[in-house]
């Protein structure tokens, strides 16, 4: 899908690797670390059963057991990097970069649970997740975002993605890390 | 139902001419396929419409098969109003790797102009 897409020249960054330790603005002990299927599956799992479908973005996360499992199976295989936001023993953020063609570029996808949204879990969770892209050699990564979603475009701009695409209905952005 | 589908040669409108088609054979509504020249596809017309009969004549259904030249959305949404179609019916949109719906061009224009209702097939 990304071979007509155009990313920035210069690579922003650096990006801090996982795991990372923020006191949100809540005054709340959080560290993102990488995804780890055995530690992290049952509580990403409740994490998305508990979110709001009013924050859905293009149809995820899926809603119902069955569909969440199946979309987290496809975005937790191999070749993709996920990290997790942790407060005490939930799960509370996560963000997932995707591979897509060419080699080297991912999709990226964030999501953080209503009561911790607007805290900075989600620059924390993105800047640590394209840390650990870095390192897994991914070089250049994209998103959508809803056109009217000011506060997402905000988060992603101040990270150093660049709007590459705003003539349909989603807003498409592009980073490049190496 | 006076049907009109539309079909550019994107994975999703073969998805929803099969789809259409199998629901044409349970209700009998009246079925017409329209070949678009769809920018994002390098379909060739000929070859899309091979491919429909083949999926009409597998289900038993018949319907029309028309192509329409020049921009497929205002084509198409001139055509149902024109002929008095009840309903557009066109693929609902391409998932990314993350699975995220991105909606077609075609379906976007459509959506957003027709004064015919509109079926995006899932």
């Amino acid at each position: 899908m990304s071979g007509d897409k155009v990313f920035p020249d210069e690579p922003a960054g650096p990006f801090p690797a996982p795991p990372t330790t923020i006191e949100d603005r809540e005054g709340r002990p959080i560290t993102v670390r990488r995804y780890d299927e055995a530690l992290d599956r049952d509580a990403l799992e409740a994490m998305y059963a508990a979110f709001d479908p009013a924050d859905r973005a293009q149809g995820i996360p899926p809603t119902g057991e069955r569909r969440i499992a199946d979309w987290l199976d496809s975005i937790t295989g191999p070749e993709t990097v996920n990290v997790v936001a942790n407060h005490g023993d939930g799960v509370v953020g996560h963000a997932t970069l995707v591979p897509d063609e060419p080699e080297g570029t991912a999709e990226l996808a964030i999501f953080v649970l209503q009561e911790y949204q607007g805290a900075g879990i989600g620059t924390c969770l993105i800047e640590t997740l394209l840390g650990a892209g870095r390192e897994a050699g991914i070089e250049r990564v994209w998103l959508t975002v809803e056109r009217w979603n000011d506060p997402a475009i905000s988060l992603y701009e101040k990270v150093g993605f660049v709007a590459s695409d705003t003539e349909s209905f989603e807003h498409e952005m592009a980073i490049r890390l190496a | 139902m006076k049907l009109l589908l539309g079909i550019g040669g994107s994975d999703d409108s073969i998805r929803a001419l099969e789809r259409a088609v199998d629901r044409v054979a349970e209700t009998g509504d009246d079925l017409t396929v329209a070949i678009l020249r769809n920018p994002a596809s390098e379909a060739d017309p000929a070859d899309i419409e091979e491919q429909a009969r083949a999926v009409l004549d597998d289900a038993g259904v018949s319907a029309p098969v028309r192509h329409l030249e020049g921009d497929p959305g205002s084509e198409l949404v001139e055509l149902a109003e024109r002929e008095g179609f009840d309903r557009i019916v066109l693929g609902g949109g391409e998932t990314s790797p993350m699975g995220k719906i991105k909606l077609g061009g075609i379906a976007e224009f459509v959506l957003l102009n027709s004064h015919v209702s509109v079926t995006l097939v899932r």
